[in-house]
């Protein structure tokens, strides 16, 4: 279990003052202009060095990102945007760093723009955070107020950070997306290349970041790479916010050490799964996109970026869904394929047409009105999906389903034998004549 | 150069190809729907899928980038497959989702026969639905009264919303909703507003958007397609008219890189209808004060009988906006026989003078010479309404950018950003000690409006002397371009339709008591006072004709070969698609019938004598599709000539777009998109 002491979120839980106070105290903004004025290279070998990949669900290595970015400007300003339009059912980790710890993450900004070479950031916050924008707007003021950012700062590096609240949509969650909305279009992601670190936002340079990627930059710079590269397995380096829903005893948000086994994870921090591990059906490792893992498989494993890919599954954003028995699972995946259905943007054709399929198959196959044949049709078109579209939604729509029928085929198969086994005394329709 | 192995074989292509054109040039054909190569690209259908080796997944061909594309291992070109197993697998999973929500009415369908989907779902589709629900329907919109909606057809490629934004400069169109609840729309459901809106329905590879004027009318395979050119404006687009039996049922663009690349403004595709209409199929003759049907005979008795009675100065002709040149030159032709000066095709009166020299009245700079222009004044026109397809030219060029725009006259809306210097000559004269501009290729542009004025030499000299002082004439460039209105005018000034010594221009002839007897040659935008005998050829029951004496039924454009020279001073040849009604005949054997009762036989019997007579006069006429370039010496002697110019602003030659010739006139589509435009309220017809 992480000692307290090794903790980046210490006030994670928001017993303590938000605050810049309360942030000078717990460590923040101690040594920043030290970190400046070591240059961004220095930055950048030691975010690399500390093997931190994107916390966003990709898992992309943070320092090689960083270092895209153009280190001589054709006349064109660079930008950092964080993404905090934290929106993948299940994910609460943003939120809680916005709320409770947002002095990290703007020097975090300060700190990524800097690597970046960009004077500008915005900080693209999802619609429905409202405390969150308030207390972060707060705080970005403070840090203006006390000339830790802004032109002239004490750091010695002028950059300016702005907040901008998104309408609640989970494209624009999409790192392109994103950039769209924030320059003031529909958001619906753009074609790719080119990359966002050649012609991202209003046209420049930009790089688009999670915002539990950007907090930790800080710490890892304060405490040194070597330190945030002790805990988990290589290639899977660090700590990370959990976090934990579902049908354990205490869900909630904890910070641990990466691949971590499963088991500790829910025994130490969730009070275990309701109804033992024996009651264990499945869990959705990393948020509603990635496909479901059932119990046998992931008591064990530990939780990180390989060992999940392993299970065909992935970490995501680390939004650990625990479902026990009681769980109608394929009622379950039903409702995840209506969210990407709904939260579909429209522009591809594979996404538009499929996610509509998908969630009305599923629905049938959770009252069981369907036919055997069609969970090889679902397979197929959850696969036609996967891989055709522009962005990743289409992907994130499809992996839960074939998860599903990975996993649960004999459910399904049960349920439809059941309900045609079921002898029903419906009248014949006849037409009107 | 960038190599590449496109299904085996390799080719080499420029680096900023994309994915797509490598393909098409290595002979690949790629299905596609949302791209097109004039609008930017989108990249949504997903149906130009291709497999380039070390790619895990299908890659959109059409958004992908040859220069994108990564070597192999050891720096073998990168290897593109069209034709593989997965491409195939992914083409159909596409296809099969476009039409899952597709509704199946095809019998119904005006885009049946020439649908995208149709023809590629037989290409790249499957047999079979594998799909059980329901499918989705969306309400249709009102978005106007040429393109009719069926948005449940719609497959979201948004091509309609770029031609839009990007070509027509309005960006009315657009998308709400999203996922599979997104719908196109104008968002209000009011018109639009564009003069090309009816690209649009080109542009749809599905029918979502059709021609609202052609619902129902025919079928594809139906019609007999025949290449022509259009008489709208003196652009002279290339259009193709699609008629079953005599009738001529649709107007469609004809590509023309030169001219109006694939686009056509509505008024040419629209037009169709009033060449149904109001249409004068036999002769007329004038007794007691009313018209009355006649006999060919009987029309030519009463012209001979006034004009043989005549001492020769007293006749006069005024060419019309329509009139090809064959036509012009047969009357020239019989005016000179009949030992007349008064002839004029300047019916609005631009004080063009064609003897300084064809470069004094051309649209020197070309069409497609402004996309190699880097600065453009625009001086008493509005383009928007005069000549759309060349205002949508100028658009595209001041897209990419580096473009100056300036404009003298009317402020209106040009569908671009531009300068607004002033309103008129004065503003003008600013320029003419002007210092030379740093720009390379200027476009210097005048509207018929700055010149059909009392000071309109003086406008035109005025002008010609600025265009050289800031330097719109530079070596291998001619930026001085006149934008013509009537497709008829650069023909007939080029055949030197012009009073002779002594002779009397348009309005003087159209004065009380000026000539005995007047000849219209479908000239019906000028008010012939009372006084002369007036006999108009022509095609529509128009103002012309209501004050003729004797009328002569004449073939509209799509109803002769003939040929228009378009304002840059290029010759093309329209092609006969329909008969003339009822006993109407080619406007040029009118003229050739006509000329023996009066005495003056025209030495031609058949078009084609009549060709090699006017082209052995005037070689240039025979260069079809070609434009003889002009001496720019005439725009020094232009400059030379001087004159007083008065206060007076300019104002625009167009004041409606949709009703500026008979034709158009006689079109109730026309004239429901004129009460539009106006804001007057629809009325339903009774």
């Amino acid at each position: 279990m992480l000692a307290d002491k090794d903790r980046i979120f210490q006030n994670l839980y928001g017993l303590h003052d938000w605050g810049l106070e309360g942030a000078r105290k717990r460590g923040g903004w101690d040594g920043t202009k030290g970190f400046i004025e070591k240059g961004r290279d220095w930055i950048i070998e030691q975010i690399k060095a500390s093997g931190l990949r994107g916390r966003g669900g990709a898992g992309f290595p943070t320092g090689l990102k960083w270092s895209f970015m153009p280190k001589q400007s054709d006349s064109r300003p660079s930008y950092l945007v964080v993404n905090a339009d934290e929106s993948e059912p299940g994910t609460c980790k943003d939120r809680e760093i916005m709320r409770h710890d947002p002095h990290l993450l703007i020097e975090g900004c300060l700190l990524a723009g800097c690597a970046m070479g960009a004077n500008a950031g915005y900080i693209y916050i999802r619609g429905e955070y409202i405390r969150e924008r308030e207390h972060l707007q707060a705080a970005i003021d403070q840090a203006y107020e006390a000339k830790l950012i802004g032109k002239n700062n004490i750091h010695g590096f002028d950059f300016d950070l702005y907040l901008h609240h998104g309408a609640g949509a989970y494209i624009c969650g999409e790192e392109t997306a994103l950039l769209e909305s924030l320059e003031g279009k529909k958001g619906m992601p753009r074609l790719k290349p080119p990359f966002p670190a050649n012609v991202g936002l209003y046209g420049c340079p930009s790089t688009v970041a999670n915002v539990e990627s950007i907090a930790v930059a800080p710490d890892i710079l304060r405490r040194g790479a070597a330190w945030f590269a002790g805990f988990g397995r290589p290639n899977n380096l660090g700590v990370k916010l959990f976090c934990i829903s579902g049908h354990v005893n205490k869900p909630c948000n904890v910070e641990e050490a990466m691949s971590v086994p499963f088991r500790e994870l829910i025994e130490k921090h969730a009070g275990g799964v309701r109804g033992g591990w024996d009651n264990l059906l499945a869990v959705i490792p990393g948020g509603s996109s990635v496909p479901l893992v059932p119990a046998a498989q992931i008591i064990d494993c530990p939780m990180d970026f390989d060992a999940l890919k392993d299970l065909k599954s992935g970490l995501g954003t680390a939004a650990v869904i625990v479902m026990d028995k009681s769980t109608d699972i394929v009622r379950a995946i039903a409702r995840i394929s209506y969210f990407y259905k709904h939260e579909s943007c429209g522009q591809c054709t594979p996404c538009r047409e499929g996610t509509g399929w998908m969630w009305r198959v599923l629905t049938r196959m959770a009252e069981g009105t369907a036919a055997r044949r069609e969970i090889d049709l679902l397979l197929d078109v959850a696969n036609q999906v996967e891989g055709h579209t522009i962005c990743a939604l289409g992907d994130a729509a499809a992996w839960p389903v074939q998860g599903l029928i990975r996993h649960f085929r004999g459910e399904i198969e049960r349920r439809i034998d059941e309900y045609s086994a079921k002898s029903r005394h419906e009248p014949v329709a006849v037409a009107a004549e | 150069m960038t190599k590449l192995i496109v299904d085996g074989k390799e080719i080499d292509v420029p680096p900023d190809y994309t994915l797509l054109q490598a393909c098409e040039a290595a002979g690949a054909e790629i299905p596609r729907f949302c791209f097109h190569e004039r609008l930017s690209i989108a990249g949504n259908c997903r149906m130009c899928l291709v497999e380039v080796k070390g790619s895990p997944k299908p890659i959109a061909s059409c958004a992908w980038g040859v220069r994108d594309c990564r070597p192999g291992p050891n720096g073998e070109p990168p290897v593109v497959n069209t034709k593989t197993p997965m491409v195939k697998k992914a083409r159909e999973g596409v296809m099969e989702f476009l039409l899952i929500n597709h509704p199946l009415d095809c019998p119904i369908c005006d885009q049946g026969g020439e649908c995208d989907l149709q023809d590629q779902a037989m290409t790249y589709g499957v047999d079979s639905s594998r799909y059980a629900e329901n499918k989705r329907a969306v309400e249709d919109k009102y978005i106007g009264p040429l393109v009719k909606t069926i948005m449940t057809r719609c497959i979201h490629c948004t091509r309609c919303i770029r031609f839009a934004t990007e070509i027509a400069g309005v960006p009315e169109l657009g998308a709400i909703g999203r996922g599979e609840d997104m719908e196109i729309t104008t968002y209000l459901e009011h018109a639009m507003t564009s003069e090309l809106q009816s690209n649009v329905v080109d542009l749809c590879p599905v029918g979502a958007l059709t021609s609202k004027p052609y619902a129902f009318q025919a079928r594809p395979w139906e019609l007999i397609k025949t290449e022509s050119i259009d008489v709208m404006d003196a652009v002279g687009s290339n259009i193709r008219v699609d008629t079953r039996g005599r009738e001529v049922l649709r107007i469609l663009p004809r590509l023309n890189e030169e001219i109006n690349e694939e686009w056509i403004s509505d008024k040419t595709r629209h037009v169709a209808d009033g060449l149904r209409t109001q249409r004068l199929d036999q002769p007329y003759v004038r007794e007691r004060g009313r018209l009355r049907p006649a006999t060919w005979s009987e029309a030519f008795a009463a012209i001979a009988k006034r004009v043989n009675a005549l001492r020769s100065k007293e006749i006069g002709a005024i060419v019309g906006d329509v009139a090809s040149v064959e036509e012009v030159y047969a009357l020239k032709d019989l005016m000179t026989r009949l030992g007349s000066p008064h002839i004029d095709c300047r019916q609005d009166g631009p004080a063009i003078d064609p003897s300084l020299g064809r470069a004094g009245y051309l649209f020197n700079a070309t069409i497609a010479g402004i996309d190699e222009a880097d600065g453009i004044m625009i001086i008493g026109a509005n383009p928007r309404k005069e000549a759309p397809i060349l205002n949508a030219r100028i658009r595209k060029r001041w897209r990419t950018g580096d473009l100056k725009i300036g404009v003298i006259g009317e402020k209106a809306d040009l569908t671009y950003a531009y300068t607004y210097l002033g309103a008129g000559p004065e503003t003008l004269a600013t320029f003419v000690k002007h210092d030379r501009a740093k720009l390379k290729k200027q476009i210097w542009l005048i509207g018929q409006s700055a010149l059909a004025r009392p000071d309109g030499q003086a406008v035109l000299s005025m002008f010609a002397k600025a265009a050289i002082s800031v330097g719109g004439l530079a070596d291998g460039w001619n930026g001085f371009s006149m934008l013509h209105t009537a497709a008829s005018r650069v023909g007939a000034l080029d055949l030197g339709a012009v009073p002779g010594k002594g002779g009397l221009d348009a309005a003087g002839m159209a004065k009380e008591d000026a000539l005995e007897v007047l000849f219209l040659l479908g000239a019906d935008e000028i008010e012939v006072e009372k006084g002369a005998f007036v006999v108009y050829i022509g095609t529509h029951g128009d103002r012309g004709a209501h004050r003729a004496d004797v009328i002569l039924p004449g073939a509209a454009y799509t109803e002769k070969s003939a040929i228009y020279v378009n304002t840059e001073g290029r010759p093309q040849l329209a092609n006969r698609a329909a008969f003339p009604p009822g006993e109407a005949r080619e406007d040029w054997a009118i003229l050739r019938a006509l000329s023996d009762p009066l005495g003056a036989k025209l030495p031609y019997d058949s078009l084609a004598d009549l060709r090699r007579t006017m082209i052995s006069a005037f070689p240039h006429l025979g260069k079809l599709g070609e434009i003889e370039h002009a001496d720019p010496a005439a725009i020094e002697k232009l400059a030379k000539l001087g004159g007083k110019t008065d206060k007076a602003a300019f104002a625009s030659a167009v004041r409606d777009f949709y009703l500026t010739n008979p034709i158009a006139r006689a079109s109730a589509v026309m004239a429901e998109c004129s009460a539009l435009a106006a804001g007057r309220p629809r009325q339903a017809a009774e």
